[in-house]
């Protein structure tokens, strides 16, 4: 591995300022389970390696009764699985949050840094998009927001300007009668990049006969994970029927933009996407009848 | 700058030590190469095969990908740290008996992550066991050996209970 400085700041204030000073040439260390190894392989090159690790804000993981649920960027993922109450209100997040490598990465790895990685594969980010989840950036500018499904904006590359730290992520509390489930297809039981990962949120009517709302979002079939746009206006007062699961997920179908690699081809993809939709779709009604 | 060698005080199998670290030098390179304690094995150097697997602070975690600079005042145990002067320990003991290894490379990995599973659940089901020990990899055995041992260690490190199968 090449050399490069390391630093520890212990406030958000100190991170902005040392990520400023070397600007691209800077990078977050929370977890590190795939900043060291692109470092290893030479795929990325910093000068300078910010450990956040030990600043407050980026260890906070608590639920508000208004704020809803405020995720540290460098909660490591057995921290929110591990959490009662997280787990309670927010099964779709646990979902990925337990998927992610092995107990051994889950040790370390931070739902924020599977966000900053920016994988069209990470399995936490439309988990994410489907909880409405927002970013907070810290910068040197003050602090701003963006919704998740705006964070990544290529392969392996995420919305932060040079000097920029992703803070936490804000989750709003589940509405009523909603749910949501992340899944994904993967050749293996455990340990293995999705071919396709889908998220599903989901909002009942009172009686849990019909549709409120929906969100659905797809990993691994574009240059970054996708929110599925129109499920909102499509399912709005429909009933839970299979027919009305098949248009959403034909609308996924549509929306997807897979390509054919080592893991699996466009066509394969695609049909993915509709199954798992649909499975996405069945549990999270599921979750919200029940919760 | 800090790309200077920095000072890193840990705990390890008991003894505590100070180290000389670069920042690049990941724990697994410091505890083999520095401290000689060369039975964690490096496998795949990116978190797939589980062959370094040390305890840090009571977790699992590859210590391929951790670096050795975060682990200041951190205690660690590798598999060194398992046998005491009066025997191997009973996972050990376990993993001879059922021949639970082949090449041996993966097996250090193998029992500080069984052992951390044992430490928190005497008597996890077979299907937790074959989970937990998802990011060990295995080319000899095919598992089955190696679940069979840990299911057997948890009755002799707390023969009272019944698995939960």
């Amino acid at each position: 591995m090449h050399a490069f400085e390391y630093v520890v700041p212990k406030t958000v204030r100190e991170a902005v300022k040392s990520l400023e000073e070397k600007g691209d040439q800077a990078r977050p260390i929370a977890g590190g389970t795939d900043i060291i190894v692109q470092m290893r392989v030479g795929r990325r090159r910093p000068i300078r390696v910010v450990d956040v690790k030990q600043i407050p804000d980026l260890n906070e993981l608590s639920i508000g009764p208004r704020a809803g649920l405020r995720l540290g960027a460098a909660v490591p993922c057995y921290r929110v699985y591990q959490n009662q109450a997280v787990a309670e209100a927010y099964p779709g997040l646990i979902d990925a949050a337990s998927m992610i490598g092995s107990i051994q990465i889950q040790g370390r790895a931070s739902v924020g840094g599977n966000l900053c990685n920016a994988a069209p594969s990470g399995d936490c980010i439309p988990a994410l998009i489907v909880l409405n989840a927002t970013a907070v950036i810290a910068g040197p500018n003050g602090t701003r927001e963006l919704p998740v499904e705006e964070f990544c904006i290529g392969p392996g590359r995420n919305a932060l300007q040079p000097g920029e730290l992703l803070v936490s992520l804000r989750l709003p509390l589940p509405r009523r009668k909603s749910g949501a489930h992340y899944l994904r297809f993967i050749p293996r039981n455990e340990m293995d990049i999705a071919v396709v990962g889908v998220g599903a949120s989901v909002t009942l009517d009172g009686r849990g006969e019909h549709f409120t709302t929906a969100r659905v979002s797809l990993a691994s079939v574009a240059p970054t994970p996708l929110l599925v746009t129109g499920v909102e206006e499509l399912v709005a007062g429909q009933p839970l029927t299979e027919e009305v699961f098949e248009r959403v997920a034909e609308l996924a179908r549509r929306q997807a933009r897979p390509i054919s690699d080592m893991r699996g081809t466009i066509e394969q993809r695609r049909h993915l996407v509709g199954v798992l939709t649909k499975r996405a779709l069945r549990t999270a009604i599921q979750r919200a009848r029940e919760a | 700058m800090t790309t200077q060698k920095t000072i890193v005080h840990i705990t390890i199998n008991g003894d505590e030590t100070d180290l000389l670290c670069e920042p690049r030098q990941s724990l697994l390179e410091v505890v083999r190469d520095v401290l000689g304690l060369t039975g964690s094995k490096e496998g795949c150097g990116d978190g797939n095969c589980g062959a370094c697997t040390m305890l840090v602070d009571g977790r699992i975690v590859d210590s391929c990908l951790v670096l050795a600079v975060e682990v200041n005042g951190s205690t660690i145990t590798t598999v060194e740290g398992l046998a005491t002067p009066a025997g191997l320990h009973p996972l050990q003991q376990v993993f001879l008996e059922e021949a639970a290894l082949q090449c041996g490379i993966c097996t250090p990995g193998f029992l500080i992550a069984a052992k951390a599973l044992l430490d928190q659940e005497p008597h996890p089901s077979e299907h937790r066991v074959r989970h937990w020990l998802a990011g060990n990899l295995c080319r000899c055995t095919g598992y089955d050996k190696i679940i069979r041992a840990v299911l057997k260690a948890a009755d002799v490190m707390a023969p009272s209970q019944a698995h939960h199968h």
